[in-house]
């Protein structure tokens, strides 16, 4: 029997590995909006999981919303991701360096 | 008739959204050309959404009557505090705009492009809704509205590799933040069973379980981030230096005020049951942010990012009047935030005045050198703004930090308070050190180039406000800020 802590360990673990995936990622900064996305995603699984072990719909509106904004989020960052690219020639996460702190 | 009554409730924000689409389409049809005429539209929004708070913000509106869309949203005195600075800097921010996307410092790209006004506008829009959510929903749906707009302001200049780089970095660090919020909110969703800030409270009563105990220090880690609070400051003096400057004025001031608002929202209102458990962890922020604000901005060249260390050692203050977790000690972090915003407005303003001969601007502690025989009149206005930042008594400043720390003392934090205050004379060096640069060294005489009428007329009022003559302006500020701070603890 899947109970509801199994959905919240695999979102843990989900939400580690997209924190994780932002601060020891060195290589690309595509792969930090996928990590980025890998969060939001496990929220949406947290959201959903409790949502159906408590019978309240709240949670799955919320997901919805959190899908929503997640979609807009990944746009403008896609956006801003190919003006720097234009500016800089490149989007190697060490790169990212014109100001020091 | 409840609909009416929600709608009757979100006047200002209704209009502000309709503006920005209105303005939005103008771009979409006029091109850059009219961008000027754009943002006078905006200011105008903006200033009458302000002039619509100010019969609520007078009557000091608290109770049912200020809950809108089933409780999604509470319009309170709080609130609309919050919103009145929110709408005043972003005019701020408006006003010093044309000069400088019309100068050599914009890059290869002169002028300014109609989006800007409207992406503030947005922003605002955003920050409305954050300052005046009673629901975790409503929270993320104005967080997101003014974070998204604030990564677009910060690359607004797209041929210029530094601002491209401080939008890319404050989007990478404001998702993780979001994530990191939402987390939390998903946590206290799933122990507490509900997103409405009322439930949410009365399910945190009583013993606090493992996981409701992670969900409030998610919840309260990503607001930090967005408050740009140590240990969550790293962003702030990249994006600082990176974004453009008028852009940099927005972010110190309206974005603050509403994440700060925001922050001490959910504290009393949500976590108001717990609190103990959040306590330690504000204050640890509050002393840790004063401290490494102070310390970072030590070996600074560059003005811009001296300032952005300034803000994290202010937020601090603001946060340790937070931690007081009373009536009087949200009443003192409510004045702080007015008098902050009008020095770091005003601050930012005369960076902005600080020209070359073709209107570049100048931003290292070389080029203000001797500053007080070339301009005097800016050097003064900006003698006035580091004394005040660093609490020199006949300056506004001092009342900021008398108020935070008469409330921090009065709850029995004496040595927390002292911590802080030691703390603040650091800070105080690299101010002073502002001030024996423009006084002191002989003059570099680069800064040459002349500004604009909104700059002085800006320039003037802020420091006018900071000058001892504001202390007229105290009790009025304490009384609203009293009421706001009484709609806050209504619930407890």
């Amino acid at each position: 029997m899947i109970g509801i802590e199994h959905y919240l360990t695999v979102a843990a673990i989900l939400f580690v590995l997209g924190v994780l995936g932002i601060f020891l990622n060195r290589k690309n900064v595509i792969v930090i909006l996928m990590a980025v996305e890998l969060i939001l995603l496990s929220v949406n699984l947290n959201l959903v999981a409790f949502s159906a072990f408590m019978q309240d719909l709240v949670g799955q509106v919320f997901a919805m919303l959190v899908l929503t904004v997640a979609a807009a989020e990944a746009a403008i960052g896609l956006a801003i991701l190919v003006i720097y690219f234009r500016s800089r020639g490149t989007i190697a996460v060490d790169d990212i360096n014109r100001m020091k702190g | 008739m409840d609909f009416a009554h929600s709608f009757g409730l979100i006047i200002p924000d209704l209009l502000l959204s309709v503006s920005g689409l209105v303005l939005l389409l103008v771009v979409a049809w006029s091109g850059d050309k009219g961008a000027r005429q754009i943002a006078i539209g905006a200011a105008a929004a903006l200033f009458v959404a302000g002039f619509l708070l100010v019969p609520g913000l007078h009557g000091g509106a608290e109770g049912p009557a200020t809950l809108g869309f089933g409780g999604l949203i509470k319009v309170d005195g709080f609130a609309l505090f919050a919103k009145a600075l929110i709408y005043l800097s972003a005019i701020g921010a408006l006003m010093v705009a044309p000069a400088f996307f019309a100068s050599p410092a914009a890059g290869s790209e002169r002028g300014m492009r109609g989006e800007y006004p409207v992406l503030v506008l947005f922003a605002c829009v955003g920050m409305g809704l954050m300052v005046s959510a009673n629901d975790f929903m409503s929270l993320y749906l104005g967080l997101e509205l003014n974070s998204l707009s604030a990564y677009v302001l910060a690359a607004i200049l797209r041929r210029d590799a530094r601002s491209g780089e401080a939008g890319l970095k404050y989007f990478v660090l404001g998702a993780l933040a979001s994530g990191i919020l939402l987390y939390g909110m998903s946590l206290l969703y799933g122990f507490t069973g509900s997103t409405g800030f009322a439930a949410v409270r009365a399910g945190l009563s009583g013993e606090l379980g493992y996981g409701a105990l992670f969900g409030v220090i998610f919840v309260l880690s990503g607001l930090a981030f967005k408050i740009s609070a140590v240990p969550f400051h790293m962003w702030t003096p990249d994006v600082y230096e990176g974004a453009p400057t008028p852009v940099t004025a927005f972010f110190a001031t309206a974005p603050k005020v509403a994440a700060v608002a925001l922050t001490a929202r959910v504290v009393f209102e949500v976590f108001g049951a717990q609190v103990a458990a959040w306590q330690q962890i504000v204050m640890f922020t509050a002393l840790a942010s004063i401290i490494f604000g102070a310390l970072g901005a030590i070996g600074q060249e560059n003005l811009k990012r001296l300032l952005a260390y300034s803000s994290i050692n202010n937020i601090g203050f603001i946060l340790l009047g937070l931690a007081v977790a009373n009536h009087s000690g949200a009443a003192a972090m409510l004045v702080y935030l007015f008098i902050y915003v009008v020095m770091s407005l005003g601050s930012f303003v005369a960076l902005l005045m600080l020209r070359g001969e073709d209107g570049s601007l100048m931003e290292t502690f070389a080029d203000i050198r001797g500053l007080s025989i070339t301009r005097p009149a800016l050097a003064a206005a900006l003698l006035i703004f580091m004394f005040s930042l660093a609490g020199i008594p006949p300056l506004l400043g001092f009342y900021a930090k008398f108020v935070v720390f008469q409330a921090t003392v009065e709850a029995g934090l004496v040595a927390f308070g002292a911590i802080a205050i030691a703390a603040s004379v650091i800070g105080a060096f690299y101010y002073i050190k502002f001030v024996k640069v423009m006084f002191f060294d002989p003059p570099a005489g680069v800064i040459t180039g002349r500004s604009g009428a909104a700059h002085w007329v800006l320039l003037g009022l802020t420091a006018v406000i900071v000058s001892p003559l504001g202390y007229f302006l105290t009790r009025s500020l304490s009384d609203l800020a009293d009421k706001a701070a009484s709609a806050l603890f209504l619930a407890v």
